[in-house]
């Protein structure tokens, strides 16, 4: 790779904009914090707007969790809140069936994919790469801002009279294609799909960018095995989301072609609410293949970077280099690859070729070899360490711990000879909560807590951190662990009442203590956005360069880093970012140049 | 009323956890902050021990509480075979369940900061990651052979002999057909649906096939100890054909239908006798469907094939009621009488 050549190409833009001087630069408001290009505060953006999604969707999560609790009491202040959608005090289906939708598709697309890897690839990639910027700065912002739009038409969805999206996040036609199906299908199904097209588009600006500057503008010495796992892992992100998120805008492009152009990709032999329509030769199963496509690579994209940051942490904080680096990477490519090649294992029961569930059943189980890797790998990494527990580190082993919990219910369902018996029950809630949703969240808290000090010059304060991390980590295995018997004894998703039924109604107080330490569990996690927005003002200053004592090049900056990133040249690298205890040294930043006869780890 | 409590409650909580937090940083400050940090390490250390502790034995508790509330055992030959198949993975899984979380919190807790304490600098090792590469491989590879040597067998060709039932989704309901004396379902297609005409299904009338298939609704009678076998259809969106008792479940799409075979082993009876009178083998819909899809229930009545035949011989074929201009005729004993006569009758009407 020619380092030269890309040193003096950035340099060179850099210098012109004179932004490493770090001041007295002309910055209006507007270019500094709103239409801003640099990297920093773009990811601020991002995690700002993910945090905001992340509590409409916690939200609506506790709104239906009191339903689910609650299903013959009366809650006058939904009615006060919500009109005829809670009206008499109750949750109607209509509503719920919205919430459910919205709940996923929030946190699924708006909070793990653009609040987390928008949030840390744009913080990160520049500054432990060694670059002044993105490759493109510019198209950085409009990835932001294409967030920020599919954001507005999601939000003005929530607003419509016939209520937002409620076909599942999943959308399935012809349940999301036909207006006539739910009065969620009607304008909310439009403005989701027009939202998520934006998304699509913000999150291939993104991509693209992140690929360029990890694989260009590294600086001297970085070669790509020199590269923290974050970076590697942000960049199989990037990877996964530019190939799959193509194949999912091309599926919601021919869903609105069925909704408003008469055509027939996925509608067939249909007869909905007393109507005969037209359409003929469509498969409604051709649109979970497609949306799969990319939902299946979105759950990776999800838990990568949460994957990446976690490793990092866990060497800092051990003191002790990370366990197989070179497994770690190589476990990550593995990954990435077989993301691909798994996604009909979430279709195992729509009436699939036995034989073809078989391939995805054989693919989908390879995926455990190199998770536990990781995982082995993640252990190895603390055993004989030093460890130090800073909320970040907490957060890191309690993402170790919920990854194991969940990834090997996934040894379960993606065996389809018992997935015929719990698909689409409460143990597939509890597998993908605890494995992409709950420890992709102890990875995005990891990361904040950890780099808090270089997104603000201030820390966050840790007797909160240590109370956010204990009652997160209890709440949610004593919400999600006994969902698994509810699974077991095949109680559906999905269904907001089971009074009607004889097989499912014997979980009523379970129910109702999840519900309880949902709320229990929202409300300390409130009390860490309070935390953050708070300590962004008047939080503890940083006070040395280098908090954590780390070798990753984030910490060469000055504390509180201008346009530009360095003062003076962007240093050279000459090591691997993982040399911590080596030779009776605590830690060895990877600026540091090997002295002669030190050996390469 | 209470609501409001409940909200100050918290509201409160949350002032006081606050003012605790920032004392704390402030009390950090001047005991010396390196001081608090190796304090608050060591608190932290024990926590994570004692979350293992308590955990492994919440994981206990957690089962003693509900292993009661799961299904009984699988009503279906092809339940059983699943169920043995989650009993291995089960014990695999735990097995490395506990392993690796003891390993993870225990190595927390044994490993924490300590002065004298030097990290033991260990960047790889091939030999160990070669053998925590190889033996989830092994066990992985044992576990989809096992699985899908049933897979296939779940999913292969139903039994010649098997009885054939076709079982519609709509919202928010089941509707089922028999094929009469013949043995054969007549064609169908959806633009012949009428409900006025008493044709729910879109049978076509012409094809005398259609003439003795029986439709019935929510309640579906299959026989004890022969196989069945379901063609499932959807007429709006996707539903689901879920049968948790026998552990079968397949996805009702509309234009593409699909099949799924089992057979039960115990009647509805005697489910019965042994689970008290509440039990019912339910139909659930298990694929999100619309507003009612928590409501759309189906009842199957597991019987014996003389009981089966009775019913059976009690329902009229919808081909007689669709001709009879859709009043709901006495049900007629004589089903093959019925027959005939609704045949003929069928084929002027069909002219039109």
């Amino acid at each position: 790779m020619n380092n030269e050549t890309t040193i003096h190409v950035h340099d060179g833009s850099v210098l012109h904009d004179d932004h490493h001087n770090g001041h007295h630069h002309k910055e209006t408001f507007i270019t500094k914090y709103i239409f801003s290009q640099d990297h920093k505060t773009i990811a601020k953006q991002f995690l700002i707007t993910g945090i905001i999604w992340a509590i409409i969707g916690a939200l609506f999560s506790v709104l239906f969790r009191l339903q689910l609790g609650y299903p013959d009491q009366s809650f006058p202040i939904l009615e006060t809140f919500f009109g005829k959608w809670g009206q008499g005090g109750k949750i109607n289906p209509e509503f719920y069936y919205a919430l459910i939708t919205m709940h996923g598709t929030i946190l699924v697309f708006f909070v793990l994919t653009a609040g987390l890897s928008g949030t840390f690839a744009n913080l990160l990639i520049p500054l432990q790469v060694g670059a002044r910027d993105m490759a493109s700065p510019f198209m950085n912002m409009l990835s932001y801002w294409f967030f920020f739009m599919a954001s507005v038409v999601m939000m003005t969805s929530l607003f419509v009279q016939t209520g937002p999206a409620s076909g599942g996040w999943t959308m399935y036609p012809p349940l999301s294609a036909l207006a006539l199906a739910q009065p969620g299908s009607k304008m909310g199904a439009d403005l989701w799909l027009i939202s998520m097209a934006l998304f699509v588009v913000s999150s291939l600006l993104g991509g693209l960018n992140y690929i360029a500057t990890i694989l260009n503008m590294r600086t001297k010495g970085m070669s790509m095995t020199r590269l923290p796992l974050t970076i590697w892992a942000l960049f199989f992100t990037a990877i996964l989301g530019v190939l799959s998120f193509p194949v999912l805008l091309s599926g919601f492009i021919l869903l609105l072609f069925d909704r408003h152009l008469g055509t027939s990709f996925y509608l067939s032999d249909i007869y909905v609410a007393g109507q005969i329509l037209p359409n003929e030769g469509g498969s409604a199963i051709l649109y979970q293949h497609l949306f799969w496509f990319l939902g299946h690579p979105e759950v990776y994209i999800i838990i990568l970077p949460a994957m990446g940051m976690v490793s990092e942490i866990l060497s800092v904080n051990s003191r002790k280099p990370i366990f197989g680096y070179m497994a770690m990477v190589g476990s990550l490519f593995a990954i990435t690859i077989l993301a691909f090649l798994v996604w009909a294992h979430h279709m195992f029961v729509t009436g699939m070729n036995p034989f073809l569930g078989s391939v995805f059943v054989l693919l989908t189980l390879l995926i455990a070899i190199p998770s536990a890797i990781k995982v082995f790998n993640w252990i190895t990494t603390i055993w004989r360490g030093n460890v130090r527990f800073t909320p970040a580190m907490l957060f890191s082993i309690g993402f170790v711990s919920m990854f194991i919990s969940g990834g090997l219910t996934g040894i379960w369902l993606g065996n389809s000879t018992i997935d015929i018996h719990v698909h689409d029950t409460y143990f597939v809630v509890a597998h993908f909560h605890i494995v992409m949703g709950v420890s992709a969240f102890f990875g995005m808290f990891a990361g904040v807590y950890h780099w808090f000090p270089k997104m603000f010059g201030r820390y966050l304060n840790s007797t909160l951190g240590y109370i956010h991390f204990w009652v997160t980590i209890v709440g949610a295995y004593l919400i999600f662990w006994p969902m698994h018997y509810m699974g077991l004894a095949g109680v559906p998703r999905r269904y907001l009442d089971f009074s009607l039924w004889t097989t499912f109604n014997q979980f009523n107080d379970l129910n109702k203590f999840i519900s309880v330490v949902t709320i229990i569990v929202f409300a300390v996690n409130l009390m860490f956005v309070f935390n953050f927005f708070y300590s962004m003002i008047k939080g503890r200053k940083v006070r040395s360069a280098n908090p954590w004592s780390a070798n990753t090049l984030e910490w060469t900056t000055p504390i509180n880093p201008g346009h530009g990133n360095w003062e003076g040249d962007i240093p050279e690298v000459y090591r691997w970012p993982y040399d911590y205890g080596k030779d009776g040294r605590e830690y060895i930043p990877q600026t540091e140049p090997y002295k002669p006869g030190e050996k390469v780890h | 009323m209470s609501t409001t409590w409940i909200i100050v409650a918290f509201i409160l909580g949350f002032i006081i956890v606050f003012q605790i937090a920032k004392a704390s940083e402030y009390v950090a400050i001047l005991k010396g902050e390196e001081k608090t940090r190796k304090e608050t390490n060591k608190i932290n250390a024990f926590l994570l021990l004692a979350f293992l502790i308590v955990g492994l034995f919440g994981v206990w508790y957690c089962n003693e509480q509900l292993k009661g509330k799961i299904l009984p055992e699988a009503a279906s030959e092809h339940g059983e075979r699943i169920d043995t198949m989650i009993l291995v993975t089960l014990i695999i899984t735990f097995i490395v369940f506990v392993i690796t979380q003891v390993a993870l919190f225990w190595f927390a807790f044994r490993y924490q900061e300590k002065e004298d304490r030097v990290p033991y600098y260990y960047p790889h090792n091939n030999k160990l990651e070669i053998i925590w590469t190889v033996i989830p491989a092994i066990v992985l590879t044992i576990l989809v052979g096992f699985g899908l040597y049933y897979w296939f067998q779940i999913t292969g060709e139903a039994p010649k002999n098997a009885q054939i039932v076709e079982v519609t989704g709509s919202q928010f309901k089941w509707e089922f057909r028999y094929p009469g004396k013949d043995g054969r379902l007549g064609r169908k297609y959806f633009k012949e649906i009428n409900e006025l005409k008493a044709n729910p299904l879109g049978q076509i009338w012409d094809d005398p096939d259609n003439h003795d298939d029986i439709v019935a609704n929510q309640e579906m009678h299959i026989v004890v100890g022969k196989p069945v076998k379901l063609i499932i259809h959807a007429k709006d969106v996707i539903h689901d054909v879920g049968l948790a008792h026998f552990r079968m479940k397949m996805d009702a799409v509309p234009g593409m239908p699909t099949t799924m075979w089992f057979t039960p082993k115990y009647t509805t009876r005697q489910m019965k006798e042994k689970y008290g009178e509440n039990f019912n083998y339910e139909i659930s819909c298990d694929q999100m469907c619309g507003t009612g899809h928590y409501g759309m229930r189906g009842v199957v009545i597991v019987e014996s094939q003389s009981e089966f035949n009775v019913w059976q011989a009690k329902q009229q074929p919808q081909y007689a009621a669709a001709m009879g201009g859709g009043a709901p005729a006495p049900a007629n004993p004589q089903a093959p009488a019925t027959d005939t006569t609704a045949n003929s009758a069928g084929s002027t009407r069909n002219i039109n």
